[in-house]
């Protein structure tokens, strides 16, 4: 059972983005009204800590659990798609209030409706990918 | 403390919680972004016969797959178990300006307009949802990645593209908030 602690890492993720409300199309709203800190608050914390993070494993040169160096992918360079895909994705974003995680959070809340939005998400993926090619990156 | 664990958590336990996410994964070997799953969804449904972009081995891609699986357990034991049943406490200001939009003050996490079942399968809530999840699909693979592989795991490693894509994830969120919903609502 290599898989169990993704599993675990993955619930915690589902909690504590329930227990924050980062998966409430209201908290989204909020959000992009700029009426209150919260969004701002878990968003600024973990990109605080996780430019420590990234930074003290870079200096240190630390390994993951297998004894393998910790890489991080340069993002190749490029406005256009950046812009206009990150454009796309708020458009969606701002509509259902959920990105991708949340998406799947709300599953576990029963909120049954969601499946519309990931079959949605499903086709606009499948629709990238059938005509990136075409696409200016 | 159960008690206190029902109770919505303030926004810094949350942020320090996903930075822990991001590094444990990162110790796993592995690097957060939750919207490559999509893409192996796609693959793992035959999208690869006919499509290049999918043409993978999504094999390599369980761990991530597990890792939603976990996700949406979560979401589960956050409702059933942690819950307090009181409504999203966001601000009077945001509730008064969707009030006029006609949507009412939160009930539970999500608004009843949009994602109750009947409102789901009215035309307008199945194309809210419907269109929304797609431009979420599309622009996450486009861009390269969502809130978790551009806006925490991008960013904290210094990358300009993260930011570029986040502030437009911005710019479209804003048309969406401002323009979209209320010609929609």
């Amino acid at each position: 059972m290599k898989g169990i602690k993704f599993i675990i890492a993955g619930i915690l993720f589902g909690i504590v983005m329930s227990k924050s409300e980062a998966i409430s199309w209201f908290r989204i709203q909020e959000m992009f009204r700029f009426q209150d800190f919260h969004m701002y608050g878990i968003i600024g914390t973990a990109v605080a800590l996780g430019t420590l993070a990234t930074f003290l494993i870079k200096k240190f040169k630390l390994r993951d659990y297998q004894g393998n160096p910790i890489v991080f992918t340069p993002k190749e360079k490029s406005v256009t798609r950046y812009l206009i895909g990150g454009t796309i994705f708020g458009l969606g974003w701002a509509l259902t209030g959920a990105c991708p995680g949340p998406m799947f959070v709300n599953i576990g809340f029963s909120y049954w409706a969601i499946f519309i939005a990931i079959a949605g998400a499903l086709a606009g993926t499948y629709l990238y990918g059938a005509i990136k090619d075409r696409l200016p990156h | 403390m159960l008690e206190l664990l029902r109770q919505p958590w303030p926004w810094y336990t949350s942020g320090i919680v996903i930075a822990f996410i991001m590094v444990l994964l990162l110790f796993f070997g592995k690097s957060f972004g939750f919207s490559s799953n999509l893409r192996t969804i796609c693959t793992a449904c035959g999208a690869g016969k006919t499509v290049k972009f999918f043409d993978f081995d999504w094999r390599s891609q369980t761990w991530n797959l597990l890792f939603l699986v976990g996700a949406i357990i979560g979401g589960f034991i956050a409702s059933e178990f942690l819950s307090s049943g009181e409504a999203v406490q966001i601000s009077e200001a945001t509730i008064r300006d969707l009030q006029q939009l006609g949507i009412s003050s939160p009930d539970g996490m999500q608004p009843e307009e949009i994602f109750s079942l009947s409102a789901a399968f009215s035309l307008k809530g199945f194309l809210i949802l419907l269109l929304g999840g797609f431009a979420i699909g599309f622009g996450s693979r486009y861009a390269g990645g969502c809130t978790s592989g551009h806006a925490i795991s991008g960013i904290s490693n210094l990358q300009l593209p993260s930011l570029i894509a986040v502030i437009g994830f911005f710019i479209g969120g804003l048309i969406t908030t401002f323009v979209l919903l209320p010609l929609i609502f």
